[in-house]
């Protein structure tokens, strides 16, 4: 049967029950998405909006929070209240750690993506077969617990530890190098928790990557060094943005690693958070440094997304 | 597609055979010795754009060592276009590789205008390829793509910009020049390909099967295309193609490979009225192979008898020696069917009429045996079909139509 020969009122027809399936897919379709966005809701949405409304009530004394109003908590981010005028003093103190854990996080970052690009380029690289090994290799950590691993830097890099012990026995030094509780040990630490986190995108994007692409790029007169700028960066950026972003935004609120390695000295923005909740007693002041820290984090992520979504889109 | 190049044609401001010295620099400097951004100037426009001499390349170790290329030497003139034809895995693409650089012989050198190129980078020689996936870069526009060879080198922006204009008329492609790679079909993106191989003006491009992945229409078209470039640009081509009917419509020159080696090269005619072998006669074209004896020999022809007493001369390759029993090759439009079997060199029955519009095959069964022989007669108004399947027919040969190859 040819459409020549269908009446107006099969057609109408026809265009209804058309109609009438795709809205029923629409809303199989939703149904579908349901388990997901109840697991979203309960574990994302929820505690969010708690923590949320718990930053504008008042501390009760032992922990917990007063039904009352105040804004207090996000005043006592950056001023101190006089105890004798009630006047406002600007005191830089949060904002220092804030500072501090914002430049353990940049710096994590880029030696990371340092480390891990030559890492995920050895790797993609490899024969296929070989390829799965090194991914194995590289997610081993993983099956062991962070704070078992950060207690063994702590137990290499302490002054009676397994570096200074054998740069002692060499000769090299005559008294061990302090850098347990240094900002270098925090470095450290965080430099080898986050490191697989930027190995393992940056690979799976170079795992990708047309390598005919760069015979071709040697063949139209690219050296080396111009490949790598030209055509292997722009098309790995993908997976470039994807690891600095999974190394960034937790190292900027690692709590574990900092605590165990910088001694509780050399205070983060976790172990800042956690005190509220703790020794503190101020869950409304923990609550807005957690806001403040997911405000900045999503307005540095928007104003770069901004920027790079156009080469984003095609790399 | 037009069939006339000159009217269509509206020659771009490139010289149809670039000066020599005058590629790399962009000046009209006398030729030089040399390099220019590490790229090498070759001394002397020799009269062979490349030679190959006892090329071999040996991949894997030990036990599972293979010879891709066993010891190869072969001369491409300049200006020519260059065709490697032959099976996939016979080695035409491992000596196109080793000719762009990306690959190194174990053995043996290439010569570009006389100069020793095999050890140098792909970065390092004015050889630009064409691949046959493309491999454009994705994350740069049409434009960008075609001047980045430029851009490498090292040249002004202007330069790159009135050569980047030049290239996307050469291939039509002016309206697209800022689209991305991903947003233009197939066919563009080949144009786009050969115009970024040839904007850097290279001595040699290399062409690796660019035309496999088009549809035939396509493919039809972009032939005729890429000789019109050839013919404009002055440059040599080295094309690699596993199409017979390609490699015959396009080359000035064909070189047929087989397991690493180069068995025959010759103009497209050449190859296929004067096979050297017989599996080049096998690989080009339709070929009958019929079993003879010689019974006797003069220099360059042989008399060859059939089991059916019937004799025929034929022709055979210099140096070979035929003698005993041995295969004779013969093309389908080389010999006729006659009705009478009488008059027939050969005799057979008519197993199978097949008809392709502008020829048709006739499938003999020999008498004497089960080999079958192919006739082909081109159609026509005044050549009707007058045979019937089952029919006795006879076959004779044109003159020289036979030639006594070496298995």
């Amino acid at each position: 049967m040819t459409t020549a020969t269908l009446s107006p009122a099969t057609l109408s027809k026809a265009a209804f029950f058309e109609a009438q399936a795709v809205k029923a897919g629409a809303r199989r379709n939703r149904l579908l998405s349901l388990p997901a966005l109840i697991i979203i809701g309960i574990f994302g949405v929820l505690p969010l909006l708690i923590i949320c409304v718990y930053s504008f009530l008042v501390a009760a004394p032992y922990g917990g929070v007063q039904w009352q109003f105040s804004t207090d908590a996000y005043l006592n981010f950056l001023f101190q209240r006089d105890i004798f005028d009630d006047t406002l003093q600007f005191t830089p103190d949060f904002l220092i750690i804030y500072l501090r854990s914002f430049l353990f996080a940049v710096v994590t970052t880029v030696i990371c993506l340092l480390l891990g690009f030559p890492t995920a380029y050895f790797m993609a690289t490899r024969p296929p077969a070989q390829r799965n090994w090194w991914v194995l290799l590289i997610t081993i950590p993983f099956w062991s617990n962070l704070l078992v691993r950060t207690l063994a830097i702590m137990f290499i890099i302490r002054d009676e530890g397994l570096i200074n012990n054998a740069l002692l026995a060499l000769g090299v030094i005559d008294k061990p190098i302090t850098m347990l509780y240094t900002n270098f040990a925090i470095q450290l630490g965080l430099l080898y928790a986050f490191l697989p986190f930027m190995v393992l995108p940056l690979y799976s994007s170079l795992e990708k990557l047309d390598f005919r692409l760069i015979e071709a790029a040697y063949d139209l007169y690219a050296t080396r060094r111009q490949v790598l700028w030209r055509v292997i960066i722009p098309l790995s950026k993908p997976g470039i943005i994807a690891g600095c972003l999974l190394v960034f935004i937790p190292a900027l609120g690692a709590y574990v690693t900092p605590l165990i390695l910088g001694g509780g000295v050399h205070l983060m923005i976790g172990d800042l958070i956690a005190q509220q909740f703790g020794s503190g007693r101020n869950w409304p002041l923990g609550c807005a440094q957690a806001l403040i820290l997911m405000a900045a984090v999503l307005v540095a992520l928007f104003f770069y997304v901004r920027n790079t979504s156009g080469k984003v889109q095609h790399g | 597609m037009g069939i006339a190049f000159k009217s269509r044609v509206t020659a771009p401001q490139l010289p149809s055979r670039p000066a020599y010295g005058d590629n790399r620099t962009g000046t009209h400097l006398p030729p030089r010795a040399g390099s220019l951004n590490g790229v090498i100037v070759p001394e002397q426009p020799g009269k062979n754009a490349i030679e190959v001499r006892g090329v071999r390349k040996v991949f894997g170790t030990g036990e599972n060592q293979v010879a891709a290329l066993d010891t190869v030497s072969v001369s491409i003139r300049e200006n020519e276009f260059f065709t490697l034809l032959g099976p996939s895995g016979c080695g035409k693409t491992t000596l196109l590789r080793l000719i762009a650089g990306f690959d190194f012989p174990s053995a043996g050198e290439i010569l570009l205008h006389g100069q020793d190129i095999a050890p140098l980078p792909p970065f390092k020689r004015p050889v630009n390829t064409v691949f046959q996936s493309y491999a454009l870069f994705p994350h740069m526009t049409v434009a960008q793509n075609i001047g980045f060879g430029l851009e490498m080198l090292g040249k002004p922006k202007g330069e790159i910009e009135a050569r980047v204009a030049q290239m996307l008329k050469l291939v039509k492609m002016e309206a697209l020049k800022a689209r991305r790679t991903s947003q233009i079909s197939g066919g563009q993106q080949q144009r786009v390909a050969l115009a970024r191989a040839l904007a850097p003006q290279p001595k040699v491009l290399l062409l690796d099967e660019p035309l496999s992945a088009l549809d035939y229409k396509l493919r039809k078209e972009m032939q005729i295309e890429l000789k019109r470039l050839q013919h404009e640009t002055g440059i040599t081509f080295i094309f690699v193609t596993h199409d017979q009917e390609e490699a015959l419509t396009m080359s000035d020159r064909i070189a047929v490979m087989s397991a690493g080696k180069i068995l025959q090269v010759g103009s497209p005619r050449d190859i296929y009225d004067r096979p050297a072998e017989r599996f080049v006669a096998d690989f080009i074209g339709e070929t009958n192979f019929l079993a003879g004896t010689v019974v006797s020999k003069k220099p360059g022809v042989a008399t060859v008898k059939f089991a059916s007493n019937a004799t025929i001369t034929a022709g055979y390759p210099e140096g070979f020696h035929p003698s005993g029993d041995v295969t004779l090759v013969v093309r389908p439009e080389h010999a006729d069917l006659v009705p009478d079997p009488a008059k027939g060199t050969i005799t057979g029955t008519l197993s199978n009429i097949v008809y392709f519009g502008t020829d048709t095959h006739y499938h003999v069964k020999l008498d004497g045996g089960d080999e079958n022989f192919i006739v082909r007669h081109q159609n026509s108004r005044s050549n009707p079909v007058i045979y019937e399947t089952g029919a006795k027919v006879g076959i004779q040969f044109e003159e020289d139509a036979a030639r006594v190859l070496k298995d």
